[in-house]
């Protein structure tokens, strides 16, 4: 399986600002002084060896959106986020307007950050698609609708010229969906949400946003840790510190690195990849809670050793 | 995990042994918890023997320090050790609670007539 991420911000969209990329820039020119950096390959090559990553790009602004590509004919996505309209934008330009498509959609629950993509997500708007979004959650498709409905939205839901489908998944039980096998499991957060772990051909991506986890709840960490149980990939809510998730944010509904660690750790998964990224925090310090989170699994190793990478829009990770 | 605990005038020295995690975190829990009840200003944590904590400890450790503003006593941490000190960080629990180098430097800042009784032979 090939994950690509087109939406990794919690909450709310956060695009880069002028003042940001003009620092970005700054900084960069200043490191790149007297390096003789007089072409495009050298100027990239300087930036890919010698930036980091928070330096010379953007973890990016998009909320939730992640594509499973399982090698088949048909699209499989996890949230409809505003990252969907990108994915969209992309699909529809590779195949054409004329050669109708196949997406299936795995939404985790209904709030506005995962599901404000739909409205501008292109082939809903083009006959003959088939679009079939799948959830757990029992108000999917009345959350859908009323989005695509006066005084929200301009194009009524029934204008729409695709075939969708709404379709409820009952938790625990595998389906099989856009050529994978697909199983959902109930998440701590307000107003009900979902994970799912999606396998194909032995591989399998566990895919886990806005999920509370409290570890002194041991019935309900055994279940995660069972859910997660030697997944190559998880894709977990770390949008604020422990500390918050146990203070000031506790019951807001969302997780920390360092829980994303101990989990992982404890299901013998193979790769941690932090996601929903906290909007108030820049690239720098999303680029730090990576650092730190590596050093953690470092430090607090005993069998296997878990990768670490931080989500951002456009990565690209090999499952 | 084992705590030796030593009482002072009007605060408690709790120095816990080994790691801390899911396994003891409730018992750690209970041993703050009484250290709280029975201090009239400060809890130090002593954490020179304290080799690793994981979340559920550093829960424990959010609760007692909730249940010692309640009653007027202060939860500070002191003597992490460079992993421990790490974790706190990465936790960021280092902004949450009062942390110091020494039992002696926590006990200056949260308790200070505290100190003759500390430093008595």
């Amino acid at each position: 399986m090939r994950v690509i991420f087109w939406g990794t911000r919690g909450s709310l969209p956060t695009p880069l600002s002028a003042k940001s990329v003009r620092e970005k820039i700054v900084a960069a020119l200043v490191k790149g002084a007297h390096r003789g950096l007089d072409t495009p390959e050298k100027a990239a090559a300087f930036c890919e060896r010698e930036l980091s990553f928070a330096e010379s790009a953007t973890f990016g602004g998009n909320s939730s959106c992640v594509q499973i590509d399982t090698g088949g004919p048909e699209y499989l996505l996890c949230d409809l986020g505003s990252g969907a309209r990108e994915f969209a934008v992309g699909a529809v330009a590779k195949h054409g307007p004329a050669a109708p498509q196949t997406y299936h959609v795995l939404v985790s629950h209904v709030h506005w950050d995962h599901i404000m993509g739909f409205p501008f997500f292109v082939p809903a708007f083009i006959p003959g698609n088939r679009i079939r979004i799948y959830s757990c959650h029992a108000r999917l498709e009345q959350a859908i609708r009323g989005q695509n409905a006066a005084p929200c939205f301009p194009v009524e839901f029934a204008a729409l010229g695709a075939k969708i489908e709404f379709i409820q998944l009952e938790p625990g039980r595998p389906y099989a969906i856009g050529g994978a096998i697909v199983t959902g499991k109930a998440q701590r957060h307000g107003g009900e949400s979902f994970g799912y772990r999606i396998e194909k051909d032995g591989k399998s991506v566990v895919y886990t946003t806005d999920s509370e986890h409290k570890m002194e709840d041991v019935a309900a960490i055994q279940a995660f840790v069972h859910f997660m149980r030697g997944a190559d990939l998880v894709i977990f809510d770390s949008m604020y510190s422990l500390a918050d998730t146990l203070s000031l944010k506790e019951d807001w509904g969302h997780s920390s690195n360092v829980i994303g660690v101990e989990l992982c750790q404890m299901a013998e998964a193979g790769h941690l990849c932090l996601f929903h990224h906290e909007p108030i925090f820049d690239d720098a310090r999303i680029h730090k809670i990576l650092e730190e989170t590596i050093r953690l699994e470092e430090i607090t190793r005993s069998g296997r050793a878990l990768r670490i990478s931080s989500a951002h829009d456009g990565l690209v990770i090999e499952v | 995990m084992e705590a030796s605990r030593r009482q002072l005038p009007n605060s408690v020295i709790l120095l816990p042994d080994g790691r801390i995690d899911l396994s003891n975190a409730d018992r750690f829990k209970d041993a703050l918890l009484e250290a709280v009840a029975t201090s009239k200003t400060a809890v130090i944590l002593d954490l020179s023997r304290t080799l690793y904590v994981s979340s559920a400890g550093l829960r424990s450790l959010l609760i007692a320090s909730k249940a010692g503003v309640a009653r007027g006593v202060t939860l500070g941490v002191a003597a992490m050790q460079p992993i421990v000190k790490e974790i706190f960080t990465i936790s960021r629990f280092h902004l949450v609670l009062p942390c110091f180098e020494t039992v002696r430097e926590a006990l200056a800042r949260l308790d200070p007539p505290a100190l003759a009784s500390y430093d008595a032979p």
